[in-house]
């Protein structure tokens, strides 16, 4: 019941901050409603007792991306993008075909209404340990490569964006 | 009020992603169009954790945790990129960047 309502409520926050993000003139507005998208996105994963993912998402996105893109939009001068033309020339040919997309996929899912069941869900006993530390036991054991590939990941984005920053190497 | 499903939350991921991707074909601001494709990385997440926690298995967190760190190293690099770029022309926006084109 009250999961019902908190869910509404950040699927309130994670739409309704998406679509001002999209529409704000001022791209520091439009940061401000990024945020509030964000934080909704991250209710939403402790509403599924994703604990460890909602620490990330704010650390992360409304820490870390958030400062960037705020310090980017500050070296960047958007004062004149802000007074031009928002949109593209042809902007009703994308939208069309997204509704496209969006109205093919309601009718599908409507009409296959009886076909789109989820596998069920296996019988699996609560495990006593917390969401991070059993994250944790798969992350270092069976995803061992991959985490180590993603800090390699990390380290060529560290590289890559001072090259880019950089005026002289 | 009706229990919430994991179907509630697909339909959020799909409205989501719907939203971001009309972010980055409709605007011509290159930060907002970044922007956006945090919106969209987001859905992804949203369906990952949905699917995790209905059938009580970490590996789409794990998922998830992956997303995240290629959201990251590509704001990074797209913000770079933005910045080497508005030296080069000052403009941000994407269909003024022409450089290439004959």
């Amino acid at each position: 019941m009250l999961d019902t309502a908190f869910f509404y409520a950040f699927a309130l926050l994670v739409l309704g901050g998406a679509l001002l993000t999209i529409t704000q003139r001022n791209a520091v507005h439009s940061a401000i409603w990024l945020i509030v998208s964000l934080i909704g996105v991250a209710g939403l994963f402790l509403l599924q007792k994703a604990e460890f993912l909602f620490a990330v998402q704010i650390i992360l996105y409304v820490g870390g991306i958030m400062v960037l893109f705020l310090f980017v939009i500050m070296l960047v001068n958007l004062d004149e993008a802000a007074r031009e033309r928002q949109f593209r020339g042809r902007w009703w040919v994308a939208l069309g075909c997204l509704a496209l997309v969006a109205a093919e996929t309601a009718y599908f899912v409507i009409k296959g209404r009886d076909a789109f069941r989820f596998a069920p869900r296996p019988e699996t006993p609560a495990s006593p340990l917390g969401n991070t530390e059993q994250l944790a036991d798969v992350l270092f054991s069976t995803y061992l490569l991959p985490f180590e590939l993603a800090s390699v990941l990390l380290l060529v984005a560290i590289v890559g964006s001072v090259v880019m920053a950089k005026k002289r190497i | 009020m009706h229990p919430v499903t994991p179907s509630h939350y697909l339909a959020l991921s799909v409205a989501l992603l719907l939203i971001g991707t009309a972010g980055v074909l409709v605007r011509r601001n290159l930060v907002i169009v970044l922007m956006s494709l945090e919106l969209i990385l987001n859905a992804v997440n949203i369906n990952l954790v949905t699917f995790s926690q209905y059938y009580q298995h970490t590996h789409g967190q794990i998922f998830a945790i992956f997303v995240i760190t290629v959201a990251v190293a590509e704001a990074a690099l797209g913000l770079g990129i933005l910045i080497a770029l508005f030296r080069n022309k000052p403009t941000v926006q994407a269909d003024e960047i022409d450089l290439l084109k004959w």
